[in-house]
């Protein structure tokens, strides 16, 4: 029996029990912000499942893809752009449909808290004809990834289960249930379903046409679609995290909650909307619900006062719906703090020689976009996984061989195994001569750490043959590949300066483990006031465990200093010594 | 009872989740519905991170809002002077007496507000401690974020013994004992 005690979880934990819970035998992900934890949650019950991270979105969802048509359970999980990576299989899949239950986990990210866009997944799950179920709390994350399923099989059809940063990391409580014991389904072969040439996928589209009709009928009285009947002077149609705050500001009005926002309930809403004297549809980002319901000829108030940007709030609420004056003090006016790359963070010499360089950078996704601002300022664009190494190639394609030996690419491992490798490809073929850096520090960083294909390591703690990325490099015919420790600066500079000068595509690999994965005594740097000559070098990479002392002089602070030495390299006079020996 | 509204506000890697759990771990001892919120990844990096705690009878949004927190616990002070509006008119604000620079302080593009304390003991009750350097003399740095929840504790509804409870439940089993002890020095200023 399991226990059956309320315990308190995270959003992501909740849809990792969700999915144990409802007898799930295959999960795959890549990590990204706000998605990554629902993966790490699930590793624990991997007696009974298969989790793992793949090397990207399109291979996740593929290979749940598989593990649906071979019978049982299966999953995929990604925040709001990895899912279109994972475009091409989902678009096909909505074809194909099910054997086993199919899920895909799509987390939004309103309000960009580590993300490069705000786009809705409801838009992206439309346009490609998937049904959406999504949660409001950690209670129904989990109930609502078991409905997923068997809807998912009742209708053989793939479900997005959408989520936002604010439910995906909010915790509440959450009572346990035993996993359901779900039995394989036979693997059967039928090719009108699950070969789409253009015979058969003309015949799906009409069939999945009709299972949406039905589902979208069956959505009327579907349980998780939910008339809460009060004062009929204010009714509101929402769903998800924006639920509680229509709750909260509004706890007398009338409220159609949507646990299902693809297909739509006609029916349930029209009913709704005669009962009530002014409708509101309250639902972060696009106003996906607010158009369909408008279509049908049904009035209501929406992205008229409401805005498509960011999370919203109760007090957002009671002023644009109650027009009360929330009058809450303002916020002082105090310095931003940004995040920044960590104290002892590798990437940080990377960019102090790229900046005394002065070269341009075609950025990539990962921690490394902190260099883009000041003091190190290198970065010049960042757009999405994989595309520093294609943007480089194509500034040369646009300017020529000497333009671009005053700019490189900068990419991390994790990245570079993402998609960054098709582009490297692209180089080699079409015979560029760009610099890519790969900045190596063994892990998959700004999402906390995840092990990826060449760290030796899966998602289930097993070993692994790490793929070698000089290696690889070298296989795909680069000549010019080398491999330089991250705060090895002189080395740094001279391999920069003589790769990006060559009329041929090179790689140098700057390495060092992130500084958070290293464990053990971290030795310690000291600034000595009496030698130090205000001259300011050790603080250009901009290090956040130094700072000035009222006269000018330098101060590590030593709750912060790593021991990376850095600062102490760059120092003339001898100011800044080791006080602590470590393991570094 | 209405929700009680706590706030964790501090800088990204100043341990501001491990606070959060023991928070939340308190709400569930005490019989009550709790809900939190989170900062996880890029922010996380040395940036201004706020974690959101509540509970009571029936607890709807996970958030606080502006002019609506019992009690603000803050690791630094340019972090509580960020989010002291947050505050009800008679919230309890407790405060690291301690100071990280912000990288646009650090490169010169902004100056760290001078009095910062003072200045909020205008409008607020402020509670400081310098944890930091107490930590420091308990021998481990770390553990600082419990002093300051150890004088957070004193107003607050929980028992000593519910606290140390979940601490035990919460941190490091190797952990637990300077943990308590930390509590202890802040629950005793």
């Amino acid at each position: 029996m399991a226990d059956k005690r309320k315990v308190i979880m995270l959003g992501n934990e909740a849809i990792a029990r969700g999915a144990y819970e409802a007898g799930v035998k295959v999960s795959a992900a890549y990590p990204g912000t706000p998605s990554t934890e629902i993966s790490e949650y699930l590793v624990q019950y991997k007696d009974d499942l298969y989790c793992e991270w793949s090397p990207n979105e399109k291979v996740a969802t593929e290979v749940a893809v598989g593990a649906s048509l071979a019978g049982t359970r299966a999953m995929a999980c990604m925040k709001h752009v990895g899912f279109n990576v994972a475009a091409d299989p989902a678009y096909s899949v909505s074809y194909m449909g099910v054997n086993g239950g199919l899920v895909i986990v799509v987390a939004d990210d309103p309000g960009l808290y580590s993300s490069q866009n705000e786009q809705d997944t409801r838009m992206v799950a439309r346009a490609a004809q998937l049904p959406v179920l999504e949660p409001s709390d950690s209670a129904e994350a989990k109930e609502y990834m078991k409905l997923a399923f068997e809807l998912s099989e009742q209708y053989d059809r793939p479900f997005v289960y959408r989520t936002t940063t604010r439910l995906a990391h909010s915790q509440g409580l959450v009572e346990l249930a035993d996993r359901r014991d779900i039995p394989d389904k036979e693997y059967e072969k039928n090719i009108r379903k699950n070969v789409m040439m253009p015979v058969n996928a003309k015949a799906r589209h009409v069939e999945i046409e009709k299972r949406n009709l039905e589902l979208a009928e069956a959505a009327n009285t579907l349980s998780i679609n939910t008339v809460e009947m009060k004062d009929p002077k204010i009714g509101v149609i929402t769903s998800g995290i924006p639920y509680q705050y229509v709750k909260e500001a509004l706890p007398d009005a009338s409220v159609l909650k949507l646990g299902m926002v693809n297909p739509l309930p006609r029916k349930l809403i029209q009913d709704f909307a005669a009962k009530v004297d002014t409708l509101y549809i309250v639902e972060e980002l696009d106003p996906v619900i607010e158009e369909q319901v408008k279509s049908w000829g049904v009035k209501a108030v929406g992205k008229e006062i409401f805005t498509v940007q960011g999370e919203y709030s109760a007090n957002m609420l009671r002023e644009k719906i109650l027009k009360e004056e929330v009058g809450a003090a303002k916020a002082e006016e105090v310095p931003g703090r940004p995040p920044i790359l960590c104290p002892g963070c590798p990437h940080r010499s990377v960019y102090y020689v790229l900046n005394k360089l002065k070269l341009h950078a075609a950025g990539d996704i990962g921690c490394y976009t902190l260099g883009a601002v000041p003091p190190l300022s290198v970065v010049d664009t960042t757009m999405c996984m994989g595309s520093s190494i294609s943007t480089l190639h194509g500034m040369e394609k646009a300017k020529g061989r000497e333009y671009v030996k005053n700019w490189v690419a900068v990419i991390g491992d994790s990245t570079f195994l993402h998609t960054g490798v098709n582009s490297l490809m692209n180089m080699v073929y079409n015979n560029a001569s760009g610099t890519v850096m790969i900045l190596d520090n063994s892990t998959t960083g700004m999402t906390g750490h995840q092990d990826h294909a060449a760290t030796g390591k899966t998602l289930q703690g097993d070993p692994a043959y790490a793929i070698d990325i000089s290696a690889l490099c070298r296989a795909l015919g680069i000549q010019n590949v080398r491999e330089v420790n991250a705060f090895d600066i002189r080395t740094l500079e001279q391999a920069v300066k003589e790769e990006t000068a060559k009329n041929e595509v090179s790689v140098i690999i700057a390495k060092s483990p992130c500084v958070l994965l290293t464990k053990g005594k971290k030795p310690m740097y000291r600034a000595h006031a009496d030698k130090c000559k205000k001259c300011g070098m050790c603080m250009k990479p901009g290090c956040p465990a130094m700072t000035r002392n009222e006269d000018g002089t330098i101060r590590i602070d030593d709750t912060m200093c790593t021991g990376c030495g850095l600062c102490e390299s760059l120092c003339k006079f001898d100011a800044i010594e080791l006080v602590k020996e470590g393991d570094r | 009872m209405a929700a009680k509204n706590i706030m964790i506000v501090g800088v990204g890697g100043q341990g501001t989740l491990l606070t959060s759990r023991i928070l939340g771990g308190l709400a569930i001892l005490g019989g009550y519905d709790v809900k939190l919120s989170e900062v996880h990844g890029m922010a996380q990096r040395g940036g201004s991170v706020v974690t959101f705690v509540r509970y009571g009878g029936k607890v709807a949004e996970p958030i606080v809002e502006e002019g609506q927190a019992d009690v603000i616990i803050a690791f630094e002070r340019l972090e509580a002077l960020r989010y002291a509006h947050f505050l009800k008119k008679d919230g309890a604000l407790i405060v690291n007496d301690w100071r990280i620079d912000p990288m646009p302080v650090v490169i010169g593009a902004a100056s760290y507000p001078e009095g910062i304390i003072e200045s909020l003991q205008k409008e607020h009750k402020v509670y400081t401690v310098n944890a930091t350097e107490e930590s420091k003399k308990l021998g481990n740095p770390r553990v600082f974020n419990l002093i300051v929840l150890g004088v957070a504790a004193q107003h607050m509804d929980f028992t000593k013994e519910q606290w140390y409870e979940v601490i035990e439940h919460t941190v490091p089993p190797k952990t637990i004992d300077i943990n308590k002890q930390a509590f202890d020095v802040g629950y005793h200023l």
